[in-house]
Formats: structure tokens, C-alpha cells, sequence
């Protein structure tokens, strides 16, 4: 992929980030003015002194006049990006170049989503008007099919799947329950997940992840000013994105056993990054468990683990939080709920937290302590077949 | 020679055992079973169904007329709806008749009157209050007819010898515009008002035919009601009564005269009728209409796809909640996830081939199949290298599939299936006319035009796939 790495030359100094959950007395405004509160809190910093700011919406407004007004921007350039599920990775994507560009000194991504207030199950999109020929079928439907034509391609008995599947989803709630932030803070059982209600194919309700509100922002500047900031920063190593061409849904050929555009962007990301082996070289990921069977897929996808592997790596506890390598050791949407435009800035905040040493106790992970110093945050939107990816990979060392 | 050149019809899938009626409804009901559309179903569905069965064979006519009293839309040609799901061309006019049984058999009067081919499709669905004989009564199928004449790869299987129609004022039946249901006078009324009607429709008819009442074979009676038909058969007269399929399917209002006569031209075929035959169809209704058909040496040899017969071998039960709800009669709680959006008439009318016609494109390079059309090669190197292809009438293999149960769907949960059809192309596809546990990997499909929900008035019809289903050998032939 014709990426040129940015390693090293951009500095995440500040991060803030609510706390997810159905938040039914705040507004987005509300949400964002929080997350930029946050963000700032600590830093010396007004919102007067950032150049430039990015915001992932999904649905939560249009423009930049959708941050602008709430935090009362004056004459700032703030735009408004969208690109499904990795809409508030974008907005630091965005954030991030610019910076490196030398447009702009100092620069906010802020992610923020409404879920909530439209009453409905889910999530949902608007389309524009259309021919009525599109799918309109949930995002657990389309990532229903995966399980089955896993256990087919690799000969994994289903019952061994099913129990991969759950333990991702124990895994995360067990994570999710030691964070303050998380929507949903009690662990539970295998028995649970197995046992819940179908929402699609063999997916239950515990096999989803949940929808909430909630807003999540970070600040970013050039390398070189980051101890301006901070005594911590984070460096940003890689970053990747893939929109795919859809060209999964009409392929014979395609299986659902695999997410293209995820491999392709993470591929490209260790390029960036220098990083040859990430299971061994990364201290954590934060990757997007929309469904139990999404995250084991991914697992692969992201090189942690062999094909037709991960299921087995799940159920010895490799990703655990205590594991080799712990995956959503914050919780992740699974514990989090997934407001689309702040998730990929939720997941960083946890790398923030995580890589400096400012995890609580209970839920910090062993691989910092054991020298590991750089994180992998990954976002997909859309479905087997037809997807976008984020890649990205933080650390506080220089390389 | 003038007359029936080809035929199709389309049986929904599921039936409603009268005998679940009266438990819910505190009466009605019988027994036998009644055919129901699905809830994707509606009159333009069941007609276009029943016209591409009629021109399968590659057959275009001159003009397509289609009938209902249950038009999805007023003030726009429903018509012109079944004229792209067939990928008709432009040059083939379609018109609808009017919103009465009666008019269907006007249609064929003027069909056998022109030297046109003329594709005749009619359907409905018939329904009436909870419980009542008109619920029980009814059925729902599209019936189209081909009327033609000898010459290319046209063979008439069954000549129009003569007709004739008498009038009269017999409020029998009558439905207020915008409500489902119709409503009817005292049917002992109705059958003494017919049947003088009848006897002088037949007698002319017969007369201009120069033929005996003794020397029909075979009387094909659609009337108001089984009943009503019963009482008037007898006034005919014929060797024999055709079956009016009340006990399987239920009068089927403007698709009934088709489908009786259809199904009685299918099992003189089946029983290798040598041509001769006097076939007298009667409408009742209205007044009456005779028309007298004198089956060829042709028909004998006429084989269709799936006969009425087929199709009542397959298909699957129905609860009468179920139907009540299909017919918005019992208002269920709707899946919590937003209702689709109306139909952007200019975004269809681009796509019209795609969305009424099924037509994807081909990769003239590298053969692969786009579906939707694609302008751009699917490794993104060329650009309108591409040509038109219809997959409509493609049958697939299930490739891999699940069940929705949150999506939004008129009637939950929504089966869902990736679809690779023969002879390349993959679309994902919801499916229909099934349960969950009814479809595997592998399982074979064909795609069947549907009616995926109304918004603000407009149907969007668009495909979905059915599974193939064989009749169980040696069933419902003779039926």
C-alpha cells in the first residue's frame, strides 16, 4: 500500500473522555462540551488555543457549526468527517495530518454520538433517497454469517465456537466491570451469553454489543512540542484506513470468514510502524467487538493469531486482561456501547491510559509493566463484504 | 385461428385452513383451504408472477393488459409495473382494466376481437371481515392468458369460437374505494338475478358458435361465490362442470375466470386431450359472459412450468393471526427500528432495469457478473466495459444464510440469504415463502418479484428469492 509513515512525527498530549451510557439527560452538545472539558483539563490549554479541530458525528449534526456552537469556537476551522464505525478514528486521522502537514500547530479530534434519543433498537442510518433496492438488514445479521462459515472452513466444532465466541464476550464484561466509564459494569457468565435471546443467526444479545452516548476527544501535536504538553505523550506510529469497494457482497469467492480491508490496514500499519510481530510487540488492542465473532475474526485478521486459530487462543486466555496479549482491556463496545462517532477515541483513550501507567489497578495490564510500550487501536464500519477499516498504533517511546 | 396461444398462473405460497377461523373469530370458517398472499404480495406481484410463467418461453406480446379490484395504486398504470418486471419493451403498451371482475373478461373479449397478441394477467386478493364468508370464501392468485393467433412460434391450444355477453344491474357486490373488503347482497338474490342473464349469454353464444348446448364438453363457471357458480352450472347445462377450486384456493375475484379456465385447459393437456373439446367459460357477475373455445390437436402437447395442480402440491400453512396481520386486520407490534423510507420515483426510474427487471451487468472482459450494474470492472481498470444481463429468471445456490430478528420487516424476522446463481453473479438476497428452519447451505432458489413495503402510498416492488420446491411425486395432478 502506498502509505508513507508519519512514525514519530505527530504527539497525542491530551485525551478526555465521558463516561458511555444512556445518557437521557444530556444532549450531544452536552456530550461534546464534556469530552473538550475533559480533554483540556490539566493542560493549561483553552479550546482558543487549539488551531484547528476535527469532529466525528455519524448522525449527531452536519458541519463544523455542530462543534463550533456548543463550545462557542471563534473563527476556528473545525470540520465535520464521517466514515461509519471509524468515524471518530477519522476525525484524529484528520487531526493527525494536518499537524504533520504543518498546517496547524495544535489540533483537536473530538467524537461525540446521540444514539439514544431516536427510540429505536441499534443503531440506524438515514439513507438518501434510493431505488428501495438496498438491504436493510441489521449489522448482526450480516456478522451472523460469519460464525457459521468459520466453524466450516476450519473445522472448529460449534460448540467449541459457540464457547470461543462467549468467552470473548465474558472477557470484555469482566474488563468492562472494572471501568468506571463503561455502560455496562457487571461481568458475566458464559451460561449468559449462550443462553440470551437470538437477535440474528446464533448471535445473542450478549454476542452484541450494546448503543449508548457518549463523546471522547484528544489533542495532537507536532513531536517535537509534545513535552510542551506533557510529561507523557504518545506518539502516533501508524495510521491506515481502507474504504473497501463492496466487492466482498458480490464475490463468489468471498467466504465470511475473513474481513479483507481489515488485513489490508493493518498490514499497512505494522509497515508504518515497524512492527514485525504484533502479538509479541504490542502491549494491547483496542479492536471493534460489534459482535463476539467479529473480535475472534479480527484477532486473525490483525496477525494475532494464526488462521483458524483465534477461537483456541480466545478459550486459553491469550487475550485476556492478564493474558499475552489483552484485547479491550478496557471493556470494549462490547462493555461500552458503540456511539459511532466517539468509539475509535474511546478506544484510544485506553491506550492512553494503559501505555502511561494511569489505569486503575485493577484493570491495568501486565505487558506495559513487562516493557511493552506501543498499543493498536482498530475500528470497522459496515459489513463482511463491504467495510472500512482503521488502523492505528500508538506508543510513548521514540523510536 | 384466434385464441389461447399460452398461459401462466401464480399461487402464493400459503394456505389458511378455514377450520382455524371460527376458534379466533367466534364463526365463519368451513372447511378446505383458502390460498393467501403473503405479505410481499399484492396484485401487481401475483400478475407479474403469472405473466413471466406465461412468456417464459421468450414470448412478447403487443400489448399487456392486467386486471384487479385490488389495484396497489389509482391514477398511475399499475400495469406499467408488471411491463418492467417482464423487461418488456418500450413498444408493448399496458394499460389496467377496470376495478371489477368483469372487466377482465372485457379484456379478453377485445383481445379476441384485435389480431394483437395480447398478454391478459389478472390477480387478487380477496378478504373480508374476520369471520365472514367472504374471508372464508376467498382466495388470492394472479392468472394471465395469452391470446393470439397460429403463425411463428404461436400455436392457438384452444380457439375462441364465439361469445357473448348479456347486461344487468345486480348490485351483488360492491366495494367503497380505499377499504379492503367488499360487501355483498343476499346471494339467493343474486343467483336469481344471474340466471336469466346467464341462459341468454349462453343461448347467443351458441347460436353464433352454431353448436348444441349438449356439445360443451366442459363449462368453466366463475361466480360471485362457489354457491352462487354451483346454482348457475346448472343452468348451463355442460358434460361437465370444471373445478371452480373453491375448496383449495377460494374464488379469487378478477383471477378466477382466468384461473378456472387455466387450470381446466392443464388437465385436459394432462389427460392428452386430442383437441375438439367445447370449453364454455362463464362469468357471472354483472350481468354474463360466455365464451365458447374449442380446444386444437395442440394443447395436448402444451406443457407449463408449474399448473395450478404443481403449485397446490407445494406450500405451506398460515396461522390466522398471521393472515390477519398480513392483511392489517390485527395490528402487531412493529420490530422497534425505523420504518423504510418512500421510494425516490427518478433514483427507480434510472435503475428501472435493475430494480423491476433483475438485469445486473456482465464484464465483457472478464465475464464476471456485477449485481447491481456496474460501470467500472471490478479490478477498477475499465469503465463502461460492460453489458446488460437479466437474471431474473437465474435460479442460485444458498451460499450462506441467516434470520433476522430485529431488522424491520412487515412480518418478522427477515430471512436472508447470499446467493450465487448459475452462471455467475452473487446478490444477497432476503428470502420468502419459507420458515426459518426451512433453508440449509445448498439450498436451491429462484427469484420471485415482491413487494418489499409501502411508504408514503408507493409500493417498492423489488426480488426476492423463494426456495425451488418439488411437488411430491405422484400428489395434486389430478387435483
Amino acid at each position: 500500500m502506498a502509505s508513507h509513515s508519519l512514525r514519530d512525527q505527530v504527539a497525542i498530549v491530551a485525551m478526555g473522555c465521558t463516561p458511555f451510557v444512556e445518557h437521557w439527560d444530556k444532549g450531544l452538545d452536552d456530550l461534546a462540551v464534556d469530552a473538550v472539558v475533559d480533554c483540556l483539563s490539566g493542560t493549561g490549554l483553552t479550546t482558543n488555543d487549539i488551531d484547528a479541530y476535527w469532529l466525528g458525528t455519524a448522525q449527531g449534526g452536519m458541519s463544523g457549526i455542530t462543534l463550533a456552537r456548543p463550545l462557542q469556537l471563534h473563527n476556528k476551522p473545525v470540520t465535520r468527517v464521517e466514515n461509519y464505525c471509524a468515524t471518530g478514528s477519522e476525525a484524529l486521522r484528520q487531526a493527525v495530518y494536518a499537524v504533520a502537514a504543518g498546517a496547524y500547530d495544535v489540533a483537536m479530534a473530538v467524537g461525540v454520538e446521540k444514539v439514544k434519543d431516536s427510540g429505536y433498537q441499534g443503531l440506524n442510518a438515514v439513507p438518501p433517497p434510493n431505488d428501495g433496492t438496498a438491504r436493510t438488514l441489521t449489522a448482526a445479521a450480516m456478522f451472523s454469517m460469519v460464525a457459521p462459515a468459520y466453524a466450516r472452513r476450519y473445522g472448529v466444532d460449534p460448540t467449541e465456537l459457540r464457547a470461543a465466541m462467549a468467552r470473548v464476550a465474558t472477557k470484555n464484561h469482566a474488563n468492562g466491570a472494572r471501568n468506571p466509564r463503561a455502560q455496562f459494569r457487571r461481568e458475566v457468565s458464559a451460561e449468559q451469553v449462550c443462553n440470551a435471546p437470538v437477535v440474528a443467526g446464533d448471535l445473542g444479545v450478549f454476542d452484541c454489543a450494546g448503543v449508548a452516548d457518549g463523546a471522547a476527544a484528544a489533542i495532537v501535536c507536532r513531536a517535537e512540542d509534545a513535552h510542551r504538553f506533557t510529561d507523557k505523550p504518545l506518539y502516533v506510529k501508524a495510521l491506515s484506513f481502507v474504504a473497501g469497494n463492496g466487492g466482498g457482497l458480490g464475490d463468489p469467492d468471498y467466504d465470511y470468514t475473513t474481513f479483507p480491508e481489515v488485513a489490508a490496514t493493518a498490514a499497512d500499519a505494522y509497515r508504518q510502524a515497524g512492527i514485525t510481530n504484533p502479538g509479541a510487540q504490542l502491549a494491547m488492542a483496542e479492536v471493534h467487538d460489534c459482535f463476539t465473532i467479529t473480535e475472534l475474526v479480527l484477532a486473525e485478521d490483525l496477525g494475532f493469531s494464526e488462521r483458524g486459530t483465534a477461537w483456541r487462543d480466545l478459550l486459553d486466555g491469550r487475550f485476556d486482561r492478564d493474558g499475552d496479549l489483552p484485547i479491550n482491556p478496557d471493556g470494549g463496545l462490547k462493555s461500552f456501547g458503540h456511539p459511532v462517532g466517539a468509539s475509535g477515541l474511546r478506544m484510544l483513550y485506553e491506550a492512553w491510559l494503559q501505555l502511561r501507567g494511569e489505569a486503575p489497578a485493577e484493570r491495568a495490564i501486565s505487558t506495559v509493566g513487562a516493557g511493552r510500550t506501543r498499543a493498536l487501536t482498530h475500528n470497522l464500519g459496515g459489513y463482511p463484504g463491504e467495510m472500512v477499516s482503521f488502523v492505528s498504533i500508538v506508543g510513548t517511546e521514540l523510536d | 385461428m384466434r385464441g389461447i396461444i399460452s398461459w401462466g398462473t401464480s399461487m402464493p405460497h400459503w394456505r389458511l385452513d378455514r377450520s382455524t377461523i371460527a376458534p379466533v373469530a367466534g364463526g365463519g370458517g368451513g372447511r378446505g383451504t383458502r390460498t393467501v398472499a403473503s405479505f410481499d404480495q399484492d396484485a401487481v406481484t401475483l400478475a407479474t408472477e403469472a405473466a413471466r410463467s406465461a412468456l417464459a418461453g421468450g414470448l412478447v406480446p403487443d400489448m399487456l393488459l392486467f386486471g384487479t379490484v385490488a389495484p396497489p395504486v389509482m391514477d398511475h398504470t399499475n400495469a406499467s409495473v408488471v411491463h418492467a418486471a417482464l423487461g418488456l419493451p418500450a413498444g408493448v403498451a399496458a394499460m389496467d382494466l377496470g376495478a371489477s371482475v368483469r372487466s377482465v373478461v372485457g379484456g379478453f373479449l377485445m383481445a379476441a376481437s384485435t389480431t394483437d397478441t395480447v398478454a391478459l394477467t389478472a390477480a387478487d386478493l380477496r378478504t373480508g371481515r374476520a369471520g365472514s364468508a367472504e374471508e372464508s370464501g376467498g382466495g388470492d392468485a394472479g392468472a394471465c392468458v395469452v391470446i393470439g393467433s397460429d403463425g411463428g412460434h404461436d400455436v392457438v391450444v384452444a380457439e375462441v369460437l364465439a361469445h357473448a355477453s348479456a347486461t344487468g344491474e345486480v348490485l351483488d357486490r360492491w366495494r367503497i374505494p380505499g377499504e379492503a373488503v367488499s360487501r355483498t347482497w343476499d346471494e339467493k338474490f343474486t343467483e336469481v338475478a344471474l340466471r336469466p342473464l346467464v341462459a341468454d349469454a349462453l343461448n347467443r353464444a351458441l347460436t353464433t358458435a352454431g353448436i348444441e348446448p349438449a356439445d360443451v364438453a366442459v363449462a368453466v363457471v366463475d361466480a360471485p361465490s362457489a354457491r352462487i357458480g354451483a346454482a348457475l352450472a346448472r343452468v348451463v347445462g355442460a358434460q361437465r362442470t370444471a373445478d371452480d377450486l373453491s375448496a383449495t384456493v377460494g374464488i379469487t375475484g378478477a383471477a378466477h375466470p382466468l384461473l378456472c379456465l387455466v387450470n381446466e385447459l392443464e388437465r385436459l393437456a394432462a389427460a392428452g386431450d386430442p383437441g375438439g373439446t367445447v370449453v364454455a367459460l362463464v362469468h357471472a357477475g354483472d350481468g354474463a359472459d360466455v365464451v365458447l373455445l374449442r380446444t386444437t390437436a395442440a394443447l395436448g402437447h402444451h406443457r407449463v412450468d408449474a399448473t395450478v395442480a404443481d403449485q397446490l402440491a407445494t406450500g405451506g400453512a398460515v396461522a390466522y393471526g398471521r393472515y390477519l396481520s398480513w392483511r392489517g386486520m390485527l395490528d402487531v407490534e412493529p420490530p422497534r427500528r425505523p420504518e423504510p423510507q418512500r421510494v425516490s420515483a427518478p433514483a427507480a426510474w434510472r435503475a428501472a432495469n435493475w430494480k423491476y427487471a433483475f438485469s445486473g451487468s456482465r464484464d465483457t472482459t472478464s465475464g464476471s457478473v456485477h449485481l447491481p450494474p456496474a460501470r467500472v470492472s471490478a479490478d477498477g481498470t475499465r469503465t463502461d466495459e460492460m453489458e446488460p444481463v437479466s437474471l431474473a429468471s437465474a435460479e442460485g445456490t444458498v451460499a450462506t444464510f441467516t434470520v433476522d430478528r430485529v431488522a424491520y420487516s412487515p412480518s418478522p424476522p427477515i430471512i436472508f440469504a447470499v446467493v450465487d446463481f448459475d452462471g455467475g453473479g452473487r446478490f444477497p438476497v432476503e428470502l420468502c415463502d419459507l420458515g426459518p428452519d426451512e433453508v440449509t447451505i445448498g439450498s436451491r432458489v429462484a427469484l420471485t418479484f415482491r413487494r418489499l413495503h409501502a411508504a408514503d402510498g408507493i409500493p417498492n416492488y423489488f426480488w426476492k428469492a423463494r426456495l425451488v420446491r418439488q411437488p411430491p411425486p405422484g400428489d395434486g395432478k389430478e387435483a
